[in-house]
């Protein structure tokens, strides 16, 4: 690897140094190489980005700069150099004394990592006044001040909250502020703004990128979003399977991919549906028509007044960020909120409001997959028995047929039947688990199918296959999706008809090319304007832009 | 605020709900018994006119519904009737046993909590360790044995060995404090032994519960100490289960003393209630279950209202 030279650091003093690292993760009873031989240099102020899918070992490698490794995982050999101290022979204490303060740590979900019984100050503040770094009262004067810097609203106040009062970018932004507090050497993003919308996503990275140049902090940055890492790393280091793919700068990485694990990677945007003549179809009923639906939780109207029509063979994709009423929809649909006004209609006839109405058949004919197939599926249950119960509950099959019937549906989803069907669902991986649900879903043998954020925790290459996996089951069985997602790429590639909502209300409708071609409401040229483009200059292209307006 | 405080009456509400529901019980279980008090306290002495004198004394020739919220008046007013051993008030009766109890449950108390807490937080801190394996051990024995074994043991130990503390527990109100806590050492220490092992073992599993949570990964990335990220960090948010636990072992102390009052000969309610079952002293017997039952009803009570109150997210809501 010694041909990687760091384009314009080489003047900078090396801060981090990586030199064949190795890390076993512990699985089954044995010792599992996860981590194989990895060289690594950061200097200062630089931003390394990390960037591949998940088990790639991103964040076993991005923790393992602060000397830290999960519990279950051991370091198998290899060296760290942290500004001169060897971080695997240092004790505890040592290690505990950089943490926090020369090395700090920003986690994916903000959420999660804050503790719910503290105030987001006292979780600041504790860091310095605990390393007896400053005291408490200067420790608050300070976080108010990196607060401000990032941007957060009624910085004065906003730290005497608890972490469930504020909302998940705000955390996130905290959380930054929080790692900043003793002006670390390094900060480690992982996944910093992944659990986050596109328009909260972008005003995240714009602060972060801000407050690392500014404090000329160095980073590493690890995602699976391409065009993430594309703003904010000097660098980028391709990973796999705990190797190293490729490494170059950020521009040569984005203009000239060498390996073809690298290009594949940069093509994963390039799916799109295959078109199908949809005005034959428009005179056909709709399958499913939602009519002026309005439904509350409790007194609070969550949805105002959606409609709109799912086609036979069509996707429909609801779009939105957190919050919007995408998911709502859904439960409106499947009847398990009945709405307050309005009525969904199946080919033409008024569905029962509440599920527990509806007869078997009605029940069948609209089925869900869900963004986490982890959740969505017993853990104690093999694929038999999965895919099976549909079968026998819907269709009344014997024993026999769903065998018979469980194994095509197997093959349907391009997984071997003598292969799969005595698994356990800890025995997929996460795209497997997702083509699990797909096929219970598709043992009912419905018209429609709600997707929600199906690919959303998926990685890209995976996402890809479960999409190109959607759209030849659509055009087999002529299948009416609805799909939900926050990923506007993911709409790009498979939509007929999109349905734009904000706060509960539809604000933009129509077919896709419609919807991406000017001129844009305001609410969708937001969206649009925020998804990250692979270009490196587009944040700042967009930063000066929104400078130039106000 | 507001929604704790209509938590809380809320709660409170049900709590009567339930005691009303008991005394309906005990009244009715009372009725159930073949005869009835009169036949019980007259044995085979008794006749037709005796019975029927004794049954207008006591108010018996009343239907049952009109008894049970006459008997139910009573109670709500502190008064619990005579009882028919002696021709005492009740409450004059229970008065002092209870107070004896309340002091043993509340020295035991005393030891066992902090003990269970502490021990619980450092099997969590030094989890795997030898100290974590011997304290589980230990207090599993010792809430393995049964309490009147523990009780013996100890009296031998410390009584008839050592001699350093009395084998009989004989208080009487006017016993001085110092001696009174001397003389209850051996059941509070009993006491403790059964219930410490449950307290701490949830302490422990609660905290280590909560060592795999995010935020108390994030603590570790911000270099703080372990025993700082246990006591700030994961202690707080393991109140709910521990505080559960703890009320269900306070109202032990109180209820489930009947054993090491007998084995210390300790002038406790669990000793009345032995001996009024033994006397068919029925009305003793109900209202030391009501009180039983109103112990058991506030110390969950008050565990629940804890463990609502100390979840930040109900403590400041939006």
């Amino acid at each position: 690897m010694a041909n990687n030279t760091p384009a314009a650091n080489d003047d900078h003093e090396v801060l981090l140094e990586m030199r064949d690292l190795r890390i076993d993760g512990r699985r089954d009873d044995q010792w599992h190489e996860i981590i194989k031989g990895i060289d690594l240099t950061l200097h200062r102020g630089e931003v390394l980005g990390l960037i591949g899918e998940s088990g790639a070992g991103k964040s076993t490698l991005g923790i393992a700069a602060m000397g830290y490794v999960k519990p279950g995982c051991r370091f198998s050999g290899g060296r760290i150099t942290f500004d001169g101290i060897d971080m695997l022979t240092a004790s505890e204490e040592k290690k505990q004394a950089l943490r926090g303060v020369r090395i700090a740590y920003v986690a994916q979900s903000a959420a999660a990592s804050f503790n719910p019984a503290h105030k987001l100050i006292d979780q600041f503040a504790e860091i310095p006044v605990q390393h007896h770094k400053s005291s408490k009262a200067e420790a608050y004067a300070d976080a108010k001040d990196l607060y401000s810097k990032l941007q957060l609203p009624e910085p004065e106040q906003i730290g005497f909250r608890y972490p469930h009062q504020v909302s998940g970018g705000q955390l996130q932004r905290a959380m930054t502020a929080m790692a900043m507090s003793c002006r670390p050497d390094l900060i480690i993003f992982d996944e910093p703004t992944t659990a986050l919308d596109v328009t909260t996503q972008i005003e995240v990275l714009m602060t972060m990128k801000d407050i690392v140049e500014q404090f000329n902090t160095a980073a590493i940055y690890i995602t699976h979003d391409l065009a993430v890492v594309a703003q904010m790393a000097d660098r980028i280091m391709v990973l796999r399977y705990g190797e190293l793919v490729e490494e170059a700068p950020t521009r040569v990485m984005l203009a000239n991919p060498k390996q073809a694990y690298t290009k594949s990677l940069w093509a994963v945007r390039s799916f799109r549906k295959t078109s199908v003549l949809k005005t034959q179809q428009q005179a056909t009923q709709p399958i499913i028509s939602v009519q002026n639906v309005t439904a509350a939780y409790g007194v609070l109207d969550i949805l105002h007044e959606i409609s709109f029509d799912l086609q036979r063979g069509q996707t429909v994709s609801v779009v939105g960020e957190s919050g919007s009423g995408k998911s709502t929809t859904a439960r409106v649909i499947t009847g398990l909120l009945p709405p307050r006004l309005g009525q969904v209609l199946f080919q033409g006839q008024a569905l029962p409001p509440d599920y527990r109405q509806r007869s078997k058949d009605q029940l069948r004919q609209v089925q869900m997959i869900y963004q986490m197939a982890d959740t969505a599926i017993n853990p104690r249950q093999r694929v038999r028995e999965i895919i099976g119960r549909p079968l026998s509950f819907y269709l009344g099959m014997d024993s026999q047929q769903v065998e018979t019937r469980t194994r095509e549906l197997l093959a349907m989803i391009e997984l071997n039947p003598d292969q799969f069907i005595d698994r356990f669902p800890s025995e997929l991986s996460g795209g497997q688990k997702q083509r699990i649900c797909i096929a219970r879903a598709l043992a009912a043998e419905p018209q429609c199918i709600i997707c929600d954020e199906v690919t959303s925790a998926l990685d890209q290459l995976v996402a890809e296959g479960i999409l190109r996996l959607l759209d030849r089951l659509q055009r087999e069985l002529n299948l009416a999706y609805m799909f939900i997602t926050h990923d506007l790429a993911t709409v790009k590639a498979i939509s007929d008809e999109v349905v734009v909502m904000l706060k509960g209300k539809i604000v933009e409708q129509g077919s896709k090319d419609k919807i991406f071609s000017p001129p844009y409401p305001e609410y969708t040229e937001k969206l649009l304007a925020s998804v990250p483009q692979m270009n490196p200059d587009w944040m700042k292209q967009l930063i000066a832009q929104r400078e130039s307006r106000s | 605020m507001l929604s704790i405080i209509r938590l809380i009456l809320e709660r409170l509400g049900l709590g009567v709900l339930v005691l009303f529901a008991v005394s309906l019980i005990i009244f009715l279980g009372v009725e159930l018994l073949p005869g009835d008090l009169c036949q019980a306290l007259q044995g085979q002495s008794a006749t037709e006119s005796t019975l029927a004198a004794c049954r207008k004394e006591l108010g018996l020739e009343q239907s049952a519904p009109t008894r049970y919220f006459h008997w139910l008046a009573n109670i709500a007013q502190g008064d619990f009737g005579k009882s028919l051993a002696n021709g005492r008030e009740i409450s004059e009766l229970i008065g002092v046993r209870l107070a004896n109890t309340f002091f043993l449950a509340l020295v035991a108390a005393v030891i066992a909590v902090p003990l269970s807490l502490i021990l619980g937080i450092l099997a969590a801190l030094y989890r795997n360790s030898w100290f974590d394996r011997s304290i589980n051990v230990l207090t599993l024995a010792s809430i393995s044995f049964p309490e009147f074994f523990v009780a013996y043991i100890l009296i031998l130990v410390f009584s008839v060995q050592l001699g350093w503390f009395p084998s009989l527990s004989d208080v009487s109100p006017d016993t001085p404090l110092l001696e009174r806590l001397h003389k209850v050492f051996l059941p509070a220490l009993t006491l403790t032994l059964v219930v410490m092992a449950h307290m701490m073992r949830m302490t422990r599993a609660a905290i280590i519960n909560l060592m795999a949570s995010p935020y108390i990964e994030m603590a570790q990335f911000k270099g703080l100490s372990r025993s700082h990220i246990i006591i700030h960090h994961a202690l707080p948010n393991a109140w709910a289960p521990i505080v559960n636990v703890v009320a269900l072992n306070l109202a032990y102390l109180i209820v489930g003393v009947v054993i090491v009052e007998v084995v210390f000969v300790y002038p406790g309610l669990g000793q009345l209630i032995v001996d009024s079952v033994q006397k068919r002293d029925i009305p003793v017997v109900q209202a030391c279950s009501i009180i039983f039952a109103a112990t058991y009803v506030l110390l969950n009570l008050t565990a629940d209202i804890l463990s609502i109150a100390t979840n930040p997210r109900l403590l400041h809501p939006k």
